[in-house]
């Protein structure tokens, strides 16, 4: 193995050591359990969205509608919960649906409509950003606001629904790790060992690397393609649920910035171990990255509005580390 | 002027790298004149083409245009010397979001001397003056897209004609034209040839050699294997030439089959071709030759599950076989190689082991958790067998030469039995060494299944075979054991006697 290769595989990695060797130097308190959990926190809802869009990035495709699904999540949880008076279960049901029908739909414009990715996830994108607003006439949704029709909606956030975004499991500390970074980690795991050791996962690197060698080898292309849109639905309504238990309120003005930051951890991970291509244990990593350096910022007082700046220079430079230095990406 | 050549290329060389396409190809154009080039896949007619019209440079040999050195830096520049290409694609002559007339003058819109601002009225202006003198009957406000392939062709061709060239170059024009629309493309060639154009015509349809062809020149392995101007025409000496048969017949020791294990009748595989049938055996090696285009690949995908037969019936080991897709045909244990294999075999992001266990992930993995360690076992021994020359099965597809990667492919359906083995075009692209491994593998692996090889090289059929099919338009129209084959009669299937438009 080369100086290159060591430095395609493990530069990342060690860049993101690096990173945290100096914060924990320069700062003080970074190193401590609470911090690590907080930045975990930090980046539950991102990661999970990135998760499932890179399901759609290892088929060779693309979601952009996952921040809007997020959102239109949380609103559905909310609206079920306050307006509709249900459950917990109720509401978390109802945003997995919308997930997996958010999913079946963008499947099947790009598979049989022969929309571009892009293109059909952008219009998705718009569509539930408007849609998500109808119910309530583009107000927030909360527990005694009036309704369109003068009514007033009585239902509450049930005890049960906040935990999700409030209780806090013991480990070692009492309270100490969160229920979104829960989810964050069985999620992570269970996308990398679908993707990594089922053979479905196979095939979907298969045909996204050579959808016409994986037809010619049996697969069926077009179920697979569609089956990565709804694994991306229902992560992104996932993580809409836990937007909704941690914000106890469906609030209009939220999520804006998933979609980029979400994108931005599935390419980052491309750059991780050097896979140059999507993969479930460098989105984990992308995102964490992007939490470390935010956390080591804001506690050396960077201000808030240099982040999505931090954000891009971070992407660019995962980029050119995956397609100018490594190998694969130069095929 | 009619009897120096106006074109004239002489010991023309262009290497990729270590591999050398064209080692010195000679070449004379008369104006006036259908030059035809024939040349299988690989023969060079493309580098050639591409050498000529300014996208490659020359590494030796020289080229004259009217005697003067014509060394062309880019295709714009060949273009304004008075060398025109249509190539093979026929979007690539024409911008499909523009219409026709801007198409017919596209090319003014560049260069030197090229007007700033766009003027709609002078390029109407310039379009019909293009346009009356090819007697083009197409309306100039018309959309590309809405036009019919051949009317694309025209507007192509008469975009070309619009610089008067002297020489015109059209890289199998017809590929994807009906016999009608081929017609009016041939009364515009003609036409050209009337007013003294040099036209070097790229094709493997013998109907449009016949038609067309003042001389026929062929290319083989990057060489020039035969010159035909003596009229008439010998063509299948030309189709000789360009198929090259120089093997030692007899070297196979021909079996024949055992009980049959597949068969068709009255299969239907193109609109308007005549239904044909087959019988494969237990055992044998069934080679389909025929020239490029006559639907061997189409048969192939037929068979495989990958198309729908138009019409007749399909059976495997005494049951109706009608795979409606490539999964289906799989599970029957009909398996395909499938040609061109960079773009339809390899998945070029796994390494030889996960390309090898693509197809049967499901029978290697346990309740959808793939074994990695069986994959890999099952890999080295199937490296083992066919002689693939790599360090482990963990390499890089990419790292692998031609001839391996090739092997991959054919080793990939060679891990679980099959009932019908299809390949097709298995030795393109694959050194010679290589090349006999895949074919002597293939016939001491032969018993227990049918297998069927598509071949173009007739050397290819002849050295793998027990039998021999010949397609043409996209039928079966003759048969031969490969043990005393009579080879006139073979290329004189190949070069189709009583086709259309025979001249």
């Amino acid at each position: 193995m080369t100086l290159r290769d060591i430095a395609i595989r493990y530069g990342f990695i060690a860049l993101l050591v690096g990173l945290i060797v100096f914060f924990t130097l320069a700062t003080d308190g970074f190193a401590s359990p609470q911090a690590a959990v907080f930045i975990f926190q930090s980046v539950a809802i991102t990661g999970v969205l990135a998760l499932g869009v890179t399901a759609t990035l290892v088929v060779g495709g693309f979601d952009l509608s996952i921040g809007s699904v997020a959102t239109t999540a949380m609103m559905a949880s909310a609206y079920v919960l306050v307006v509709l008076e249900q459950n917990a279960l109720v509401a978390v049901l109802a945003c997995l649906a919308i997930g997996v029908i958010v999913g079946l739909i963008n499947g099947v414009l790009i598979v049989y409509m022969r929309v571009p990715d892009l293109l059909a996830t952008l219009g998705m994108m718009f569509l539930l950003v408007g849609l998500q607003r109808i119910p309530t006439e583009g107000r927030s949704i909360a527990t005694g606001m009036t309704m369109p029709d003068g009514s007033v909606a009585n239902g509450t956030f049930s005890p049960a629904f906040l935990a999700l975004g409030r209780h806090r499991f013991d480990f070692f500390i009492p309270s100490l790790i969160p229920v979104s970074v829960v989810v964050l980690l069985v999620l992570a795991v269970l996308i990398w060992f679908f993707l990594e050791y089922t053979r479905f996962g196979r095939m979907m690197y298969a045909v996204g690397s050579n959808p016409k060698a994986a037809e010619l080898a049996g697969a069926p292309v077009k179920a697979y393609k569609i089956w990565a849109y709804v694994i991306s639905g229902v992560f992104a309504s996932i993580g809409g649920i836990l937007l909704a238990a941690r914000l106890g309120r469906g609030d209009i003005a939220s999520g804006n910035n998933l979609l980029l930051d979400a994108v931005a951890a599935a390419l980052i991970g491309f750059a991780v171990l050097g896979a140059a291509k999507p993969n479930a244990f460098g989105t984990t990593i992308g995102a964490l990255f992007v939490g470390v350096l935010l956390q080591g910022l804001t506690m050396m007082n960077a201000p808030y509005y240099t982040q999505d700046f931090v954000k891009g220079v971070v992407l660019v430079v995962a980029l050119v580390f995956t397609f100018a230095l490594s190998h694969r990406g130069r095929n | 002027m009619s009897v120096d050549a106006v074109f004239r290329i002489a010991g023309l060389r262009k290497s990729f790298g270590p591999i050398e396409v064209l080692g010195g190809v000679s070449l004379d154009l008369h104006a006036g004149e259908v030059t035809v080039l024939m040349g299988a896949n690989g023969a060079g007619k493309s580098t050639l083409v591409r050498v000529v019209s300014g996208v490659y440079a020359r590494d030796g040999g020289t080229i004259t245009l009217e005697g003067k050195d014509f060394a062309p830096e880019t295709p714009a520049d060949a273009m304004r010397s008075g060398v025109v290409t249509v190539h093979q694609s026929i979007n690539d002559g024409v911008v499909m979001a523009l219409d026709v007339a801007t198409n017919l003058t596209l090319d003014r819109l560049n260069g030197t001397g090229a007007k700033l601002l766009f003027n709609p009225r002078r390029i109407r202006r310039q379009a019909r003056e293009v346009a009356d003198r090819m007697g083009l009957d197409i309306s100039l406000d018309a959309e590309i897209s809405e036009l019919s392939l051949a009317d694309r062709q025209m507007v192509a061709i008469a975009r070309a004609m619009a610089h008067e060239p002297k020489v015109l170059i059209l890289d199998e024009p017809t590929s994807s034209l009906s016999s009608a629309e081929a017609n009016r493309l041939f009364s515009v060639i003609d036409r050209l040839r009337e007013e003294g154009v040099a036209i070097l015509y790229i094709s493997h349809r013998m109907s449009d050699i016949r038609r067309l062809a003042d001389r026929i020149v062929c290319l083989r392995d990057g060489g020039i294997a035969g010159v035909f101007d003596a009229k008439p025409l010998d063509y299948e000496g030309a189709v000789n030439a360009m198929l090259g048969q120089k093997v030692d017949l007899g070297q196979v020791a021909v079996k024949d089959a055992g009980r049959t294990v597949f068969s068709a009748s009255d299969l239907r595989i193109a609109p308007g071709a005549a239904p044909f049938s087959m019988e494969l055996g237990d055992g044998e090696i069934v080679a389909v030759t025929g020239l490029v285009g006559v639907g061997k690949t189409a048969l192939a995908e037929t068979l495989f599950g990958h198309r729908e037969p138009l019409g007749g019936t399909m059976m495997l080991r005494g049951k109706r076989y009608t795979p409606r897709s490539t999964g289906e045909a799989i599970a029957e244990g009909v398996f395909l190689v499938a040609k061109d294999r960079a773009d339809s075999g390899i998945v070029q992001d796994f390494n030889i082991y996960e390309n090898m266990s693509l197809p049967f992930l499901r029978r290697i993995s346990r309740l959808g958790v793939s074994r990695r360690t069986a994959e890999r076992t099952m890999a080295r021994d199937r490296i083992a067998d066919l002689g693939i020359v790599c360090r482990s099965e963990r390499d890089e597809m990419s790292t692998l030469s031609g001839g391996n990667q090739q092997k991959v492919m054919v080793a990939r359906w060679m891990t679980q039995p099959a009932n019908l083995f299809i390949l097709d075009e298995p030795f393109q692209g694959v050194d010679i060494a290589a090349r006999r491994d895949i074919a002597t593998k293939l016939r001491a692996s032969a018993a227990g299944r049918a297998t069927i090889i598509f071949v173009t090289e007739l050397d290819e059929a002849l050295e793998t075979a027990d039998r021999i099919l010949v397609m043409s338009e996209h039928s079966i129209v003759g048969e031969h054991r490969n043990a005393d084959v009579d080879i006139d009669r073979l290329l004189a299937e190949i070069a189709g006697r009583a086709q259309r438009g025979a001249a």
